[in-house]
């Protein structure tokens, strides 16, 4: 950084000194005739000039270099703490501004950091240099000069002020654009399906139009902010020359004094103009570094216990101990009171409705999201005394939505055991009876199109299950795992898969008496509370409304209701 | 950092895969392509772009003003004042000059900085609809290998480095090269034979700009192939963020971005070294230039070919020649960056779509659809070395509801993309009423053909936006009886906020099975012709599943429908069923019948009832 400042006003120095030696070729050699100085001046300009040219090239290079670095750096930062947020956070925010923030925020802190920054140490230099020299010079004219500087201070303070808040606005804009565009992206298949181009073509353009405004709103201001900036040189010089003329028929300042005055704060219209468009850049930089600042800003509230559970020793006894949870910012919960012991080995199925709970108590377990009160225990230790590497070693997930990534289906399988062997993949693979992947065109390393939206719906699920029971983790979590299976793959998995479910404790959701038959126990949730815990044929015996969520057969009464 | 990419990604169809087809083609193409659409971009504001430019030249003449009215001021104001105080009136005749050169520059910046900015952002509007637009309408196949990172990083990034020049490019340019030009002018009126010793610099001066263009082309170009790389592992990562947390991916997922992040790093650093050479390249032949001048010029002083006035004249404009050209380069650099997004934006632009909208299109014969649907002969495969569908035959008359069971895999979803057209078949016809499908209007396909994906995407936005997108004028009172009619009405008033509660990014504020009714009705808002529902109950309970099943006996009973289910309870409802196994037909007919066989439907039928309780 140093070195940067000192290049520039280096570079600086050297350019105002050539046009002195030019002064001293003239004033010297060549009217005094002396060919011999002439050649010495003329190298001494030639090296003047290749040294400025040498100071703006170390300049503008460690600039780069520096500059990039930070942005690189800050990147990274960013990425590694978003990648620490919890759910709550990430359902919150919407992607595109998370996006535009990792992107756009940062590009335009890297741009301020390596022009604005500079010029306007440098300028700021130069100014009060020269204003020492002017006041110097002719006091009374320097003070109008100095003076000078109160209406560009109170100009460039309101410009500050709404530029900051437009600026803002503008990013924002962007931000909700950019999420607008990934989900246009993402959601292709639906607005192609329903023929809705026209009406996301108008979305699209309402938001644009926005931006468009706040650009146009932005010019107008900056318009009006530079031109006035503009001026204040402009009126000052007409001001120094009528006073200066005034100054020299007076007596008080001679002809060369004025000539070398007003040249010299001809030197000032630079910087002063450079002015508007340093603070503009300045302001953006804040505004970029105040959004990137409100991410950072959150702490992550899912963070590392003290503990750590070798995963082999684990025995794998799982407890939910009066939990209770709300989700951040709902204000009823969706789980209350839930006790819950699943024993070492042992295989629980949860069954309830749409929208009982279901989901919302499985992903506890890994800590997706914590508890709001009571506890959930691992083999008697509280989850949220484990280090979250080891609790999440232990607990092997499958979503109800196969989340895949647009990487080789090998990376996606072993998202999280990197060092998983090749007889390990087969093993998860033939329980998940997804032997499929196999007859890719590229095997394992064919690239799984995004969202592993290039296979087939069931292909998708039976990844996402081998994925979790690769390296058999103690506690299985499976949310609906085989709804977009056919039935007889369906049985074909669940034949495989009870083979490891018997030394795994496992909790599964479950909406189909088919796959209850994988479990020991079944617990029903009804809004939230556990209404019901017992074998499957206890609860059809002896619960109705059990069978009715899970039996073909008892609808017609609900339908009337 | 050493990440392979290849292993990481995993290998596709072609390498090209992520590119659009022009960007495969030459360095010379892409940029006529870039400078086409810069054209059309510009045109329409070319009216104004005159004002534009006469504003900036009364600015720039006023503020010139100011040092040449100083010197009148010194040279013939100064002079009667001095002689006597009352004689003022030259003095008061040059500052009411400088007064109207002021208000003149005044008036002049303001009007160029906000016009100039109008047009500017008026470009960019236009650029980004355009963009939008054509994505919009490019098929589910580009999207599916071109990612929506990179659609994301085309209409973000890209546009920033676009509206960066246009931000602080024209007055730059117009400014910069009318000094220039005029000092150029100046130069050779002043002394003919140093002007020529100052003119031995252009050929080096061209030889850097094109240095500079070829290399700097390429390395803008590498920038925003990196920078796409990097939202889309970003995109990705953060939409994943369930998966990435719960598998432990975070450690790797750091090591893939830094290597992205590394990677537009040193693509930008390169560019960046680029103009740390260029500029104080440029540098350098001025300064070469002025000494060589000054020495030559001194030489001809000394030997009376010219006056000293002439050479400290020339130094002095030879170095306003060189300083706008700092400018130039900064414009140059910027327009550089913006060209090689400009490419990648025209590339898209020039993408036509793999399932073009029909030149002459063909009314359907009735005034709405009947629904009656035809597969003739049709081939398909994803990839063209592996058909998915070998020759399909399928005839589906108006009205009837089809029910397509098979095994994972079977090619089931892909017959119901093929009605909806998401890809066009290899070989054959589809038909809808006897007209193919590739001769009818999209407006008309869409309205007739609606479809519930496996993947029941939603959009951000409320309850009542997501279902009212089937029909986006339905009042409020049509969007809560489809919501009632597929039994979706309860849950949706017990949210917070009724149907006014903000669903979030994917429905994620939904349970699953929520979201899939939320889609139902969407669809059912739609009111279709021919209905295509894959897999829309599979995230429901029986309950809910059986309620969808009971009003899908009236909402099906109208309509042509195809029906694509694992639980076989909602073949029960179907007028015939279809099964299929590995893209081919192999049991046709009503399942009354085909339960009686002993055929593969039958079979999984026993197979589904003996897993029910
Ligand atoms: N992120 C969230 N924020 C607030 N509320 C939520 C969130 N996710 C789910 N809910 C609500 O919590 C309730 C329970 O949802 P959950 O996903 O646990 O249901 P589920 O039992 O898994 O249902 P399904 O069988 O449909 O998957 C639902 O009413 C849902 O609307
Ligand atoms: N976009 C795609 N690109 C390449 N291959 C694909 C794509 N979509 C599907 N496939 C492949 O085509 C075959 C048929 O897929 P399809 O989605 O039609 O199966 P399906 O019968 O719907 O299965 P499921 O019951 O699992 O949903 C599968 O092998 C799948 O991997
Ligand atoms: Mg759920
Ligand atoms: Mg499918």
């Amino acid at each position: 950084m140093v070195w940067m400042f000192i290049a520039a006003a280096g570079a600086t120095g050297a350019s105002i000194v050539v046009p002195l030696v030019v002064q001293r070729v003239v004033d010297g050699p060549v009217r005094h005739r002396q060919p011999g100085g002439l050649l010495l001046l003329g190298a001494l300009a030639l090296l003047l000039g290749l040294v400025e040219a040498l100071l703006i090239f170390i300049r503008r290079w460690t600039q780069s270099t520096t500059s990039l670095q930070m942005e690189y750096a800050i990147r990274n930062d960013l990425y590694a703490h978003l990648q620490r947020l919890p759910m709550s956070f990430h359902d919150r925010w919407q992607s595109g501004q998370l996006l535009s923030r990792v992107t756009t925020d940062l590009g335009v802190i890297r741009r301020f950091l390596s022009f604005g920054l500079i010029f306007l140490v440098v300028n700021l230099g130069t100014y009060i240099v020269v204003v020492l020299l002017l006041l110097r010079l002719y006091w009374p004219l320097g003070l109008v000069v100095a003076l000078s500087s109160v209406p560009l201070f109170l100009a460039s303070r309101k410009f500050t002020r709404y530029y900051l808040t437009i600026s803002r606005l503008q990013q924002d804009q962007l931000g909700d654009l950019a999420t607008l565009v990934e989900e246009s992206a993402q959601g292709i298949r639906v607005i192609k399906s329903f023929g809705r181009r026209r009406h996301m073509g108008g979305l699209f353009h309402a938001g644009a139009r926005l931006v468009h405004d706040t650009g146009v709103a932005k010019a107008r201001l900056l318009a009006r902010s530079w031109a006035e900036f503009d001026a204040v040189p402009n009126v000052t010089l007409a001001i120094v020359l009528v006073g200066g003329a005034y100054a020299v028929a007076s007596g008080g300042m001679t002809v060369g004094g004025l000539v070398a005055f007003v040249s010299l704060q001809l030197m000032l219209i630079w910087p002063i103009d450079s002015l508007g468009w340093i603070i503009a850049n300045g302001q953006e930089a804040m505004t970029a570094a105040d959004r990137i600042y409100e991410v950072f800003d959150v702490q992550p509230s899912i963070v590392d216990g003290p503990d750590r559970l070798v995963a082999r020793q684990a025995e794998g006894r799982l407890r939910f101990d009066a939990v209770s949870f709300t989700y951040p910012g709902a204000d009823v919960p969706v789980l209350r009171h839930i006790d819950l012991e699943v024993e070492p080995g042992e295989t629980l199925a949860i069954v309830g409705v749409t929208g009982s709970g279901k989901t919302s108590l499985v992903s506890l377990v890994p800590r997706l999201y914590d508890v709001t009160s009571g506890r959930i225990t691992i083999d008697g230790r509280d989850v949220r005394s484990l280090r979250l590497d080891s609790l999440r070693e232990i607990v092997g997930v499958a979503f109800e939505e196969p989340t895949l990534f647009s990487m080789s289906v090998r990376e996606n399988l072993t998202l999280g055991r990197p060092d998983a062997t090749d007889e390990e993949i087969a093993e998860a693979l033939s329980v998940a009876q997804a032997e499929f992947v196999y007859e890719l065109p590229w095997g394992l390393d064919t690239r799984v199109g995004e969202q592993g939206l290039s296979l087939s719906g069931g292909q998708r699920q039976r990844l996402a299950l081998a994925r979790a029971v690769i390296g058999k983790p103690r506690v299985l979590v499976l949310d609906d795992p085989l709804s977009a299976l056919d039935v007889h793959t369906e049985a074909l998995v669940e034949e495989a898969l009870a083979r490891v479910l018997r030394d795994t404790t496992a909790l599964i959701v479950v909406h189909r008496p088919s796959t209850v038959a994988l479990a020991d126990r079944v617990a029903l949730l009804r809004d939230g509370v556990i209404a019901a815990v017992g074998t499957h044929s206890e609860l059809m015996a002896t619960v109705p409304e059990y069978r009715a969520v899970l039996s073909a057969e008892a609808e017609t009464s609900r339908v009337d209701a | 950092m050493s990440i392979d990419v290849e292993a990481w990604r995993g290998r596709a169809a072609d390498e090209d895969a992520e590119r659009t087809a022009a960007e495969g083609g030459s360095a010379v193409r892409l940029r006529a392509g870039s400078r086409a659409l810069l054209g059309s971009l510009v045109r329409p504001h070319r009216r104004v772009l005159i004002v534009v430019v006469f504003l900036l030249l009364m600015q720039s003449g006023a503020e010139m003003a100011g040092p040449y009215l100083v010197m009148l001021g010194i040279d013939k104001g100064l002079p009667p004042l001095s002689a006597h105080p009352r004689h003022a009136g030259v003095m008061i005749d040059i500052g009411i000059a400088f007064a109207v050169s002021v208000v003149a520059a005044y008036c002049g910046k303001r009007g160029f900085i906000a016009l100039s900015g109008k047009i500017g952002q008026a470009i960019l509007l236009d650029l980004r609809n355009r963009v939008y637009r054509h994505f919009q309408r490019l098929s589910v196949g580009f999207h599916e290998r071109y990612t929506s990172g990179r659609v994301i990083s085309r209409l973000t990034s890209d546009m920033d480095s676009i509206s960066e020049l246009l931000d602080g490019g024209i007055e730059d340019l117009v400014l910069s090269a009318l000094s220039v030009v005029s000092v150029a002018v100046i130069l050779l009126v002043l002394d003919t034979p140093m002007a020529l010793v100052s003119l031995v610099a252009f050929p080096f001066l061209l030889w850097l700009s094109r240095w500079f263009q070829q290399n700097s082309a390429r390395a803008y170009r590498r920038t925003r192939e990196a920078v796409a790389l990097v939202i889309v592992h970003f995109v990705e990562s953060t939409g994943g963020i369930r998966a990435v947390q719960v598998f432990r991916r975070e450690p790797r997922n750091q090591e893939i971005f830094e290597a992205v992040n590394d990677e537009y790093r040193r693509a930008n650093l390169r560019a960046f070294q680029l103009i740390s050479l260029f500029s104080p390249g440029i540098k350098v032949i001025g300064n070469v230039t002025i000494a060589a001048v000054l020495t030559y010029g001194g030489y001809r002083v000394l030997h009376h070919h010219t006056e000293i006035g002439v050479l400290a004249a020339f130094l002095l404009y030879l170095r306003k020649f060189f300083e706008p050209m700092q400018d130039l380069s900064q414009f140059y650099n910027s327009l550089q960056s913006a060209t090689a997004a400009l490419e990648k934006l025209s590339g898209v632009l020039d993408e036509p779509p793999a399932v073009p909208e029909p030149a002459t299109p063909r009314a359907l014969p009735a005034r709405a659809a009947r629904g009656e649907i035809e597969f003739d002969e049709v081939s398909f495969g994803y990839r063209a070395d592996r058909l998915v569908l070998p020759t399909f035959d399928l005839r589906i008359p108006a009205g009837q509801t089809l029910a397509v069971v098979g095994a994972t895999g079977a090619g089931k979803t892909t017959i119901a993309k093929l009605v909806s057209r998401f890809y066009d078949p290899t070989g054959g016809k589809i038909r809808l009423d006897g007209v193919d499908l590739r001769d009818l209007p999209d407006e008309d396909l869409r309205s007739a053909v609606v479809m519930v994906t496996q993947e029941n995407f939603l959009f951000s936005g409320t309850v009542a936006d997501n279902i009212r997108f089937g029909r986006p004028g339905a009042s409020d009172d049509e969007v809560v009886a489809a919501a009632r009619a597929i039994g979706a009405d309860g849950f949706i008033r017990a949210l917070p906020e009724g149907y006014e509660t903000d669903v979030r990014k994917r429905g994620g504020r939904l349970s699953a099975g929520q979201r899939q009714l939320v889609a139902f009705a969407r669809a059912f808002l739609a009111d279709p012709a021919v209905l295509i529902l894959d897999e829309a109950t599979s995230s429901l309970d029986v309950p809910s599943e059986r309620l969808v099943q009971h009003a899908l006996r009236t909402i099906l009973a109208s309509r042509t429908a195809i029906v694509i289910a694992h639980r076989l309870s909602t073949v029960e409802i179907a007028d015939r069923v279809l099964v299929l196994d590995g893209g081919r037909i192999v049991e046709d007919g009503s399942p009354s019948v085909l339960i009686e066989g002993q055929g593969r439907y039958a079979r999984l039928h026993r197979q589904w009832q003996d897993s029910l309780v």
